[in-house]
């Protein structure tokens, strides 16, 4: 419930004070412990090195690859266009004025540095986060058409859709997810690729057996989310729609789901939220999302405190904004 | 219209709950019969089963000479010709008014939006809410609804109407324009059958009174003889304790 604005608070007592300052030291607390822990094995903090994980400047150099002559440098922009004569004919290179390191008339040999420019690129971290946030992505879209249609096929009066949703969502539900993916990557995988092999057909990348196994995953969680608001929809509202005459179908798309996504969205969110925390799994089959990323950024850097507490901080990140898109739905849903 | 021959109809809610024992009536074109019985006697079993929200177990239900229960019988095309109203309303509280009576206009009878809008404000002026065709049903009060309700039925031309206990959620101040709309509607000649506690609705408008009491209809008639000399015993008590 949100007080509208200007309305007087109840004054705070001196207990809720104390409180308050008794989490603050709770907090600190074990921040110093732990500080105070690692300086006692000798670990040394390098947040310094750090960013360059996140993004960091690429240099680029061009060299000669044979005797030559520069023949000519034409401006275009801010930008140059070095043009090399050798024995074969004309080159250009294309690179920022402040990258040329050669002038009009220079005799180069091959190995000789002609330009060099930096870029910015996305380190490891950067690459991970994108890749975490992209499969957490296309495995809920798929998730959710999963669950949709399990999710009606799990009330419906037909035994076949009936029993194989229920199959399915007690299958996903009962087993780990770990274990899913192996299965995923292992077993299906194996077999899809050998077969794929023996056609000639270019194989599958480990990212979309990673993507299939939490879309299925997810789908199982989502059909339960859809059962549950579909059935919250009260029963005179399928009859109503029935009772004018129109198909199940019809009254399943203008009547039952409209009303059942308003109550679904919520707990949506929540699943897609679970999901990316649940994503950090497809590091074991060669999927480099951002734990694996990380876990391959401690080995080259040694700084595995900062490292994994970062991690962990991105996580909270995109979970956290996501939660608060939730929040925000839900007041929307309410009114 | 409606022909009801040798219906039963049990419920397995854990113990056996016999519904309708052995029903048959007949309905002729433009009458309006008014269902009247204690709770839990079968009335409302009854008329859902005439569009088959409930399944009869045994009998034959013809309308208009279609076999209800037959399981080839399109069972859609059979609801779009039987309006139904209920007790609870049943809006969609996601649709405006209008919208309420476009949508299966518009997904059933294929009509254009045009024209769906067209019947829509009509039936809104014949029941009295013209004015309130943007509204969403949670600001109409329970009179409004039900009205919104039958025009939404309406919309769909049926031949029959069905009501069951259309009155029984609402305000007693709110009652009398429901059975207004309802009482126009029996003199424009439709055929109604109307599950019922008004009994001066049933004594005004009804052709027939059919008593249901344990699934079985006991007893039937013109209203005037229903009320003043009504043969069977369980009739007898059931109109002193609810004309009390």
């Amino acid at each position: 419930m949100r007080l509208p604005r200007g309305t007087p608070r109840k004054k705070r007592g001196r207990s809720y004070y104390i409180s308050a300052l008794a989490f603050i030291v709770l907090v600190s607390g074990l921040a110093a412990a732990l500080y105070i822990a690692t300086v006692r094995v000798d670990y040394v903090w390098g947040w310094n090195r750090i960013p360059q994980y996140f993004f960091y400047r690429e240099k680029i150099e061009f060299r000669a690859e044979t005797e030559g002559k520069i023949e000519r440098i034409t401006a275009e922009g801010d930008r140059r266009r070095v043009v090399v004569k050798d024995a074969d004919g004309e080159h250009a290179i294309d690179v920022p004025a402040e990258g040329v390191r050669v002038a009009q008339g220079d005799i180069v040999s091959p190995g000789d540095l002609l330009a060099v420019h930096e870029r910015w690129q996305a380190g490891l971290l950067m690459q991970g986060l994108w890749l975490t946030i992209k499969v957490s992505l296309i495995a809920t879209l798929f998730g959710v058409l999963i669950g949709l249609f399990a999710g009606i096929a799990r009330i419906s009066t037909n035994p076949f859709f009936r029993w194989a949703a229920l199959t399915y969502v007690e299958i996903i539900r009962g087993s780990p997810l770990l274990v899913q993916i192996f299965i995923w990557y292992f077993v299906l995988g194996t077999l899809i690729n050998s077969i794929l092999a023996q056609y000639g057909i270019a194989q599958i990348p480990p990212l979309w057996y990673g993507v299939a196994s939490m879309a299925t995953f997810a789908g199982a969680y989502v059909a339960e989310i859809v059962r549950a608001g579909i059935q919250s929809i009260h029963r005179g509202q399928n009859e109503a729609a029935r009772s004018l005459g129109m198909s199940y179908a019809q009254a399943m798309v203008h009547v039952i789901l409209p009303q059942a996504i308003r109550r679904i969205l919520p707990p949506l969110a929540g699943e897609f939220i679970s999901l990316i925390k649940d994503s950090s799994l497809l590091g074991i089959i060669a999927i480099r999302e951002l734990t694996k990323a990380t876990r391959e950024v401690v080995t080259t850097s040694l700084q595995a405190f900062e490292l994994w507490f970062i991690c962990a901080l991105l996580y909270l990140m995109l979970t956290f904004t996501l939660s608060l898109g939730v929040k925000y739905l839900e007041r929307r849903m309410v009114t | 219209m409606i022909d009801v021959r040798n219906v039963f109809k049990t419920f397995w809610l854990p113990h056996e709950l016999k519904a309708l024992v052995d029903v048959s009536v007949s309905i002729a074109p433009g009458e309006v019969v008014v269902v009247i019985g204690p709770s839990g006697s079968g009335k409302s079993t009854l008329l859902r089963c005439l569009n088959r929200l409930e399944t009869a177990d045994s009998g034959h239900i013809f309308i208009d000479g279609i076999d209800v229960l037959d399981p080839r019988t399109n069972i859609n095309k059979v609801r779009a010709e039987v309006g139904m109203v209920f007790q609870s309303f049943n809006l969609f509280p996601h649709k405006n008014v209008l919208d309420n009576i476009t949508l299966a206009q518009k997904v059933v009878r294929k009509r254009s939006r045009a024209e769906a809008r067209e019947r829509a404000q009509a039936l809104l002026r014949k029941v009295g809410i013209q004015e309130k065709s943007a509204a969403y049903p949670d600001q109409l009060s329970g009179g409004q609804q039900q009205r919104v309700a039958i025009a939404r039925a309406l919309a769909m031309d049926p031949k029959v109407m069905l009501f069951d206990e259309p009155t029984s959620a609402l305000d007693p101040e709110m009652i009398g324009e429901v059975l207004e709309v309802m009482k126009n509607l029996a003199r424009e000649g439709m055929t109604m059958v109307v599950v019922t506690h008004e009994m001066g609705f049933a004594r005004e408008v009804a052709d027939r009174v059919v008593f249901m009491d344990a699934g079985s209809i006991v007893e039937a008639g013109p209203p005037e003889h229903f009320f003043s000399h009504p043969t069977h015993g369980r009739t007898k008590l059931f109109l002193s304790q609810i004309l009390k």
